[in-house]
């Protein structure tokens, strides 16, 4: 639906946008279906704000946004991970000076079917189930007496690659499911008694703040003996005792100006954080935030 | 100024021999875009890693695999399935409305089908995810049914619609002086049909299957959403599958243009045109065959 709800304004918003001025102006923001929904809440507030200002979003993947950056075809690439090597040095070949502006934190939850016994998992039993080293349930005491059945996302989801590269650390078993989306994994996994996925937080939990039917949360250690997390509770993750969390990151080409600079200020700012925190995510830290002003050149561009 | 009617009648001549012209064009046009683009691909793959690798996985963590076999594979187990659910039923279907079902039972049917035509294909892949694929889990008693069988039933009620509209029209326009004779000579209605209409419409409804296969083939959504996607070679009927339709869909939006993950996909897509193209083909010489015989 969220990708539905970024057409829609893609489409519409250049036609109600003519009727009024010519000084309006366009920004676009493609890439990860992660951030699409937040990312849309965060364009609709600025846009209450700035009239003037058009943004349109839309999803297609973290690795759909980057792509579109480096051909110049968005203001801004949406990507819940960080640029490949590959891409980096791609942008150097075409003059493209990515910058990566982290606005929130996404943390990846892991679920099972509720038939499933199984409580917790340690990070290392997690990337063994997932590389295919752990295939029945039984060994780590989950149930049913099946094979493990892995659903992930499609390669061209920072999702697939982040939990690739930073629970992994290896390729992902052969017989894992790529699903088309998030909504599909959460679909599937309550309707398979073996299932396990991973999915963001921000994208799991329904409207009135409750677990979808049919599906379990597991709780993650970073290792055997250490306690446990729950992912649903936020001290757990501002605090880095959850171990699945990442940035979610907003690139643009080269130091902004003018509506674009505006809008990264506002998301990374207080209300933009307030609008991030209603999604599902988690505000950024203090020095994450510096970190983006640095990048940004803010202050030059504030006091003008 | 009026054009004489024989003026009218070439100016006819030519604006049809253009509009038939121009399908060519377009036709070459793909081809020779897919095989061009595609081509560059093997600067970097070799032929023989990229027709007989038994891995695809262009984004790998390691090493990327360039093996188009598991996408073929799938694409063949798939669709072998559709049509053998399909075919059967298809032309069943067509023989009784074309020479069964009574007026009031065609006109409730009829439509039905041609609205069937129209079901958009993501809400067949999420019918598929939500309602087939659990059926399929509970008949045979896996943990889930996101299997090449789910992405075959699906497929196979796609292509009926095209199967049996195609078919009836044969059917339909076998001369009412063949079932007559037959009937003359003391055969029934259903020895009729077997003997005689569905031999004599054969070329018709041997069409009607490769436009069938056509459809199953390049259809991309369903089977990228409700046959599971993975990438491991396809191990039968109950394993999830990654067609070739859905790998192109999937990766071609990630990729940077120029790269060699870009120029793969087209390689796969000349494929993939290269074995519809096959289909064709063998689909035109067998119907002429059958055509002649009658």
């Amino acid at each position: 639906m969220s990708r539905i709800a970024g057409w829609a304004l893609l489409i519409f918003l250049p036609i109600s946008c003519q009727k009024s001025s010519n000084s309006i102006e366009n920004l676009l923001i493609k890439g990860s279906d992660t951030e699409v929904n937040v990312a849309l809440a965060l364009a609709e507030a600025f846009m209450e704000k700035e009239p003037n200002v058009s943004i349109a979003v839309t999803g297609g993947g973290s690795g759909t946004g980057v792509a579109a950056l480096l051909s110049g075809k968005t203001n801004i690439a949406n990507s819940s991970r960080p640029m490949k090597p590959d891409e980096l040095k791609m942008a150097e070949g075409r003059g493209v000076r990515p910058l990566p502006i982290v606005f929130g934190i996404d943390a990846l939850a892991i679920i099972v079917n509720e038939q499933n016994p199984l409580d917790s998992l340690t990070m290392d039993e997690l990337a063994r189930v997932f590389k295919g080293e752990i295939r029945d349930w039984a060994e780590i005491g989950g149930g049913p007496n099946m094979n493990v059945s892995l659903y992930g996302r499609q390669s061209n989801s920072g999702t697939f690659i982040y939990f690739r590269d930073e629970v992994l650390n290896a390729e992902y078993s052969s017989s894992l499911k790529q699903m088309n989306g998030t909504a599909q994994i959460v679909e599937a996994i309550s309707n398979d008694p073996a299932g396990v996925g991973y999915v963001g937080v921000g994208y799991l939990l329904e409207k009135s703040g409750d677990l979808p039917q049919g599906v379990k949360l597991l709780k993650v250690s970073r290792a055997k003996g250490q306690t446990a997390y729950s992912p649903m509770e936020p001290s757990h993750i501002t605090s880095d005792q959850y171990p699945i969390v990442r940035p979610l990151y907003q690139y643009v080409n080269g130091k902004p100006n003018g509506r674009l600079l505006e809008f990264l200020l506002f998301t990374i700012g207080a209300e933009g954080q307030a609008i991030v925190s209603k999604n599902g995510y988690y505000p950024i830290s203090k020095a994450q935030h510096a970190a983006n002003l640095e990048l940004l050149n803010a202050k030059i561009a504030i006091s003008k | 100024m009026r054009l004489t009617a024989h003026q009218s009648d070439r100016l006819a001549a030519l604006v049809f021999q253009w509009a038939g012209w121009l399908s060519v064009v377009v036709l070459f046009g793909i081809f020779a875009m897919l095989v061009w683009n595609g081509a560059k691909a093997f600067t970097d793959i070799s032929l023989a890693e990229f027709f007989f690798g038994t891995v695809w996985n262009p984004a790998a963590f390691g090493e990327a695999r360039y093996g188009i076999l598991p996408l073929v594979a799938s694409t063949l187990l798939v669709t072998t399935g559709a049509m053998l659910m399909a075919v059967p039923l298809g032309i069943g279907t067509a023989a009784y409305l074309a020479e069964v079902a009574p007026p009031r039972v065609y006109n409730a049917l009829k439509p039905a089908i041609e609205l069937l035509a129209g079901v958009p294909s993501v809400a067949i892949g999420f019918i598929g995810i939500t309602v087939v694929a659990p059926a399929i889990a509970k008949i045979f008693g896996l943990s889930n049914g996101l299997n090449a069988l789910n992405g075959s039933v699906l497929l196979a009620v796609m292509a009926l619609p095209t199967i049996i509209t195609v078919a009836e029209d044969a059917i339909r326009a076998v001369p009412q002086s063949f079932r007559e004779a037959s009937f003359a000579l003391g055969a029934n209605r259903p020895v009729t049909l077997w003997r005689v209409t569905l031999p004599a419409a054969m070329s018709g409804i041997l069409a009607a299957v490769m436009l069938g296969l056509g459809r199953a083939l390049g259809e991309t959504m369903t089977v990228l959403m409700a046959a599971g996607n993975a990438s491991a070679f396809p191990s039968g009927f109950f394993a999830p599958v990654r067609t070739m339709t859905a790998a192109i869909a999937i990766e071609l939006g990630e990729t940077a243009q120029g790269t060699t993950h870009y120029f793969s996909l087209f390689a796969v897509g000349a494929v993939l045109f290269g074995i519809s193209l096959l289909v064709n083909i063998l689909s035109e010489k067998i119907a002429r065959r059958f055509r002649y015989k009658i």
